[in-house]
């Protein structure tokens, strides 16, 4: 356990012996440094945290950081290549799409898509996920079989065919991809919640809170929620770099965000007729995609190395 | 061993159940099924008539009885676009599909267990950094990207392999990759952190001690023990690939399952999706039981769970 979940521990075991009169516990001075420290120590998590704060502020920024209208038609400059290939011109940094749209402004308002999709839907699927797996861990027996039988057929339903079906009977948009991956991708949430619940159930303060007689929601929303935090947010980054990937193939396929948004997936099918000759319509989206989600990746790496016992893996 | 081989069935079983009634109240129940088949332009009249047609006015759970009886004997109805039954459908597309999951599974496995035994006997060493590299690039690359870019450097740039198409072995390889990619990091980690757990251990200390050259040590003591959640993850694999293959069939234009469900989605040729996507769930069925039978058998600890 890390220094801050330790301490988490320590301060619900106290609160849950003496909530009348014992506040929070305040962290100790020495570990915050400790954190950052460590934080700052490990490669990986550094640079998926910059990558990650970077790509949150352009989807913030957009509208400041983008040099045209990402809707406008500018038909007269079609295809305009970018800025290092030898027709490139500075007013399209990025070129032009085949509609005349700035890539550049698509490029920088899809992080916005991206993000929500993988924000929200992994929001959703984490509620859904995480209800299931603690109720699963905290009860185990007839719920915990019943529980883990819906994890399992979850599991054994391909993914991509489903979304891609149900995405096109509702009618894909933004709207419904986010409601459909966030119903989809709850099964880590689950099976990761189910067995750090199992291992908290025992421990002394949950014992001491039932002793106490303390409520059973008390029980598994201020007890167990917060000691089973650290490996969510774990969770929470793969999950959203996982809705980001899906979302981008749904709408690679033509079945997910419809056009005219920006989404990076969606860019690369509108440019697949043109890679032959202009391999960069595919490449800035994908290259985009590509770091978005690696970025996601290092930081939940890092998070898990931190969480993990001994520190980094 | 018997009763968990039993046991095990009895839960497939009705997981493949479950399955097929999620994915059919799901189709009957996310849209209007008629209003799709009939298409935008329809009046409310041919919407009604097509509804009758299909037999969809009726209750939903005797529709689903009756598909299920049908497809318990392998008749999953026909098909609303081609002029065949979904059983025909399925049975022409499969080979390629399946041909296209076992090389790219054999591929994953062939890069996968090397680097992660290689990874963890230099841990902590350049080779080591350069295969979690590999790993973190391959979990972050969308592989409808990565195949596009394939078929840019080497069928239209160098011309090495043909872009499109499933004719011979060469039109299945840079499918291979981009499919087997996308599965290699999680085996490559798995066989690492496993391999790294099992040299520590005191076996392998003993091993050590007796005088075992380290070849001997390290691939016939340590590999077989870390190789078996390796198994079981490579035949999880191969299920999420037979599911994920739709992309990189649409990239590739192969003809297999997946594009054959792509596009029943897109023409609205329910029968098909319904069949497919419960086709593709009985194989991971399949695939993890018999994954969790491999293991039980390598690895007597986990029977008696």
């Amino acid at each position: 356990m890390t220094i801050s979940t330790s301490t988490t521990h320590e301060a619900s075991a106290a609160e849950g012996a003496r909530p009348a009169t014992l506040g929070e516990i305040p962290l100790p001075a020495p570990a915050w440094s400790r954190l950052t420290r460590k934080v700052f120590g490990h490669r990986g998590l550094t640079i998926g945290l910059c990558l990650v704060l970077v790509a949150v502020a352009v989807a913030l920024l957009a509208p400041v950081l983008a040099p045209h209208d990402p809707y406008y038609q500018d038909i007269a400059n079609r295809m305009v290549p970018p800025v290092w290939h030898e027709s490139g011109s500075w007013s399209h940094v990025l070129g032009t799409d085949k509609l005349g749209r700035d890539y550049l402004s698509r490029l920088l308002y899809g992080t916005r898509i991206s993000l929500v999709i993988g924000l929200v839907a992994a929001l959703i699927s984490g509620v859904i996920g995480t209800t299931l797996g603690v109720l699963a861990g905290y009860f185990g027996g007839r719920v915990d079989a019943v529980i883990s039988y819906i994890v399992t057929t979850r599991l054994a339903m391909p993914v991509v065919l489903v979304a891609l079906a149900l995405a096109s009977l509702t009618g894909g948009s933004l709207f419904t991809v986010i409601v459909l991956l966030g119903l989809l991708l709850w099964d880590r949430f689950a099976v990761v919640s189910r067995s750090v619940t199992q291992q908290l159930r025992d421990s002394e303060y949950i014992h001491a809170a039932r002793t106490l007689g303390c409520s059973l929601p008390y029980i598994l929303l201020r007890e167990v929620l917060p000691n089973i935090t650290g490996a969510l947010i774990v969770v929470i980054t793969l999950e959203m770099a996982h809705a980001i990937l899906l979302e981008a193939t749904l709408s690679f396929l033509g079945m997910g965000v419809q056009p005219p948004l920006p989404s990076w997936g969606l860019m690369v099918a509108e440019g697949k007729a043109y890679m032959f000759f202009q391999p960069w319509v595919i490449a800035i989206p994908g290259i985009a995609l590509f770091l978005l989600v690696l970025a996601i990746n290092l930081l939940g790496d890092g998070l898990r190395d931190l969480n993990a016992p001994g520190g980094r893996s | 061993m018997g009763t968990f081989i039993v046991r095990r069935i009895l839960v497939a079983l009705s997981v493949a159940l479950t399955i097929s009634i999620v994915s059919f109240m799901l189709l009957h129940l996310s849209g209007d099924l008629a209003a799709s088949i009939a298409g935008p332009e329809a009046t409310a009249e041919q919407v009604e008539q097509i509804r009758i047609d299909y037999g969809l006015d009726r209750p939903i759970v005797n529709q689903y009885l009756e598909w299920l009886g049908h497809a318990l004997q392998f008749d999953f109805g026909r098909s609303y676009y081609y002029q065949s039954t979904v059983v025909d459908l399925i049975v022409d597309r499969m080979p390629i599909t399946l041909t296209l999951g076992g090389l790219a599974l054999a591929l994953a496995v062939c890069i996968a267990i090397p680097l992660g035994v290689v990874a963890a006997i230099r841990r902590d060493t350049w080779v080591d950094r350069l295969a979690l590299l590999f790993a973190v690039i391959g979990q972050a690359m969308p592989s409808f990207w990565f195949g596009l870019t394939l078929i840019v450097i080497f069928a239209v740039t160098l011309q090495w392999l043909p872009a499109a198409g499933s004719d011979g072995w060469q039109h299945f390889v840079l499918p291979a990759i981009a499919l087997g990619y996308y599965a290699t990091p999680a085996m490559m980690r798995l066989t690492r952190t496993g391999m790294l757990e099992v040299l520590e251990s005191d076996y392998i200390r003993t091993a050590r001690a007796k005088g075992l050259s380290a070849r001997s040590v390290i691939f016939k003591h340590a590999l077989r023990n870390a190789v078996i959640p390796v198994v079981a993850l490579a035949a999880v694999e191969l299920g999420f690939m037979l599911g994920g293959s739709v992309v990189i069939e649409s990239v590739f234009s192969l003809n297999g399952l997946g594009q054959l469900a792509w596009d029943a989605i897109s023409r609205n040729d329910y029968p098909v999706v319904q069949a497919v996507v419960l086709i593709i769930a009985l194989f991971y069925i399949v695939l993890t039981l018999l994954a969790d039978v491999a293991n039980a058998a390598l690895d007597p600890r986990i029977r008696t769970r």
